[in-house]
């Protein structure tokens, strides 16, 4: 990787200048390629067909008749350039490429040559492109430099989801035997050991035995983690880094916490031991599924009768938006609750009903802000209002915290910006795209830093804390600034 | 790039980040290569972390949560070092994976 310095950021986030136009500034940016192993595991080309040319085209053929939405976005872009300075990676690198319709048309060249009368006549006059090396040397490199988060179709007039044009691109190059290392081999993972991190049900049954032991030390309460444990009621799905990172783990102790107090009998599965679903990030709607059967078979085999989500973004999308399609019928659940709830609900709903308490008094001396998770603000909601997904994070922050800060009002909600780790780019072969790429949200938390005193931000995203302990030194602040949301509201139980 | 490192005349294969492709070809002079590599000299606090992993990982499969690490080495090396900071500041890139390079151990993957 050649050396490089982080975008400078500006004293607030009005008076930042727009990117200076750097052509290829990212075009050495690629992701490391996917062994034969690990495509393998997946069902896919080992390596790249022989005729993979006419391939693409017939898969990209293949992904139109499953999906009407996909031939729209690509029909209906005018280039009216509203998208064009809207996403993090253009704003963090200049790459005229990372505009969100630079990145579209990049499939849609491919698309216009073969599905459509003027591409198929008129070639290059009308922006068709056969497909050859170099196009698919340039999405290999550009659709690697897409978080899917989304943000940019907030902003399209026609409302052009460019990450499902992205996850249509990724699908195809697996479809050709190019996979992506980083979530192809974790996807191997789950089908193998049941989460990302590949960790083996001996090892987190001792990771939540050292859990229990280190709460009893500083709590003097036995919070119990437990795992396995047929008929409990809730069934606890979080991402595998909840087991293993910091500061997931403080986050993971907040909900034992939640469950303690207010008496809810809950368990972990060695089987769906991971929220995540990378599946999304390849556009495989195969691996999506085969992914989320492990949490039916994990609740149906323990009897539960809850599901709760931990706090990781596109696993709450997967959940909130398509758990009932890729995995149900859910009709063995106690139909009181839904199917299936997020743990920032489960811990609003007991503060609104004094099913726990909290001090604020614990957290003495933080002054809070809120990074909503793209998958969580743009596609899901929370609780049973609009805007809901917005809201109940907030307010169970303002009940742990003595202070709390929102940042600026276009980086927030659904306007928020990607931390730029998420899609399946949270690899440290890409650490200078995620370093660039966080550019924005650095931006709006120096400014509340400096002019209203913020200590600590908190993510409901595993891939966002993850980014964001990373990023943070960076741009000179502490990597220990980012925490959970349940670390909050578990140091605000106050237990023994 | 390079796809093996040589250690006394052995050829020893390594991924594209460095991480051994066979963990059971490691051995202390490896390690010394791999740190030299990342600009960590191996010293005897570095050499507990990455011993600890290696019990941790013939035991598990797995190398240990950064928490189960923390604590290992409070207990071997005192409780003013048992934090998260002490191991960044003896791997700088971050305790799980840098460590797990140097231990031989393959990189822990996911959102970590």
């Amino acid at each position: 990787m050649s050396a490089f310095e982080p975008p400078p950021l500006a004293d607030e986030v009005e008076l930042a200048a727009p990117p200076a136009l750097v052509p290829g500034a990212m075009a050495h940016s690629r992701p490391y390629v996917a062994a034969p192993a690990h495509n393998q595991a997946l069902g896919f080309p080992a390596e790249r067909v022989p005729d993979w040319e006419r391939r693409a085209v017939e898969k990209l053929g293949e992904l139109l008749e499953r999906s009407r939405a996909l031939r729209v976005f690509l029909d209906s872009c005018v280039k009216c350039g509203a998208c064009a300075d809207k996403c993090h990676f253009f704003i963090g690198t200049g790459d005229p490429n990372n505009m969100p319709v630079a990145r579209q048309d990049l499939l849609r060249s491919l698309y216009r040559r073969h599905f459509t009368v003027a591409g198929r006549l008129l070639g290059r006059h009308v922006g068709a492109r056969d497909m050859d090396e170099a196009l698919l040397q340039e999405w290999y490199t550009y659709f690697h430099q897409c978080t899917q988060c989304r943000r940019c179709s907030v902003f399209c007039p026609f409302g052009i989801d460019t990450a499902e044009i992205s996850m249509a691109a990724r699908e195809i190059m697996d479809a050709i035997g190019l996979g992506q290392k980083y979530s192809n081999e974790i996807i191997g993972k789950v089908h193998k050991i049941g989460n990302n991190l590949g960790l083996p049900e001996p090892a987190l049954a001792n990771t939540l035995e050292g859990l229990e032991e280190d709460v009893l030390e500083q709590s003097g309460a036995a919070v119990k983690f437990p795992l396995d444990v047929h008929g409990a009621d809730v069934l606890l799905v979080t991402p595998s880094a909840d087991f293993f990172a910091e500061p997931h783990v403080d986050g993971l102790i907040g909900y034992a916490k939640v469950f303690h107090q207010a008496g809810i009998s809950w368990t972990l599965s060695s089987h769906a031991s991971e929220a995540a679903n990378f599946a999304l990030f390849i556009g495989s709607y195969e691996q999506m599924h085969k992914i989320a059967q492990r949490i039916r078979q994990a609740a149906v085999e323990l009897g539960v009768k809850r599901i709760v989500f931990g706090e990781c973004g596109h696993a709450w999308r997967v959940a909130y938006a398509f758990l009932n399609t890729l995995a149900g019928p859910w009709d063995f659940l106690d139909p009181a609750y839904p199917v299936p709830q997020h743990i920032v609900e489960v811990t609003h709903e007991l503060i609104r009903r004094r099913g726990i308490v909290l001090d604020r008094d614990a957290n003495a001396g933080k002054t809070v802000t809120f990074h909503d998770s793209c998958n969580v603000a743009r596609a899901s909601r929370m609780g049973d209002a609009p805007g809901g997904q917005f809201v109940l994070p907030r307010e169970v922050i303002k009940a742990a915290v003595p202070s709390f800060v929102d940042m600026h009002r276009d980086t927030t909600h659904d306007r928020t910006f990607c931390c730029g780790g998420g899609g399946g780019l949270l690899t440290d072969d890409l650490l200078e795209l995620r370093i660039k790429g966080a550019r924005p949200r650095m931006q709006a938390l120096k400014e509340v830093v400096e002019q209203q005193g913020v200590t600590h931000m908190a993510a409901i995203c595993a891939i966002c804390k993850t980014q964001f302990a990373k990023v943070l030194p960076a741009y000179g602040f502490p990597m220990e600034m980012v925490v959970s949301l349940h670390q909050l509201v578990g140091q605000a139980i106050r237990l023994g | 790039m390079d796809a093996a490192y040589q250690v006394d005349g052995k050829t020893i294969a390594h991924d594209e980040e460095g991480y051994l492709t066979d963990i059971g070809q490691w051995n202390e002079a490896v390690a010394g290569i791999i740190a030299e590599a990342e600009g960590l000299p191996m010293t005897a606090e570095r050499w507990e972390v990455v011993n600890f992993l290696r019990e941790y990982y013939q035991e598990y499969q797995i190398a240990p949560a950064v928490r189960v690490l923390t604590k290992a080495i409070g207990k071997k090396l005192g409780p003013e070092k048992a934090s998260n900071k002490y191991l960044y500041e003896l791997f700088p890139y971050g305790p799980a994976k840098q460590a797990c390079k140097i231990a031989g151990l393959p990189k822990p993957t996911g959102c970590v």
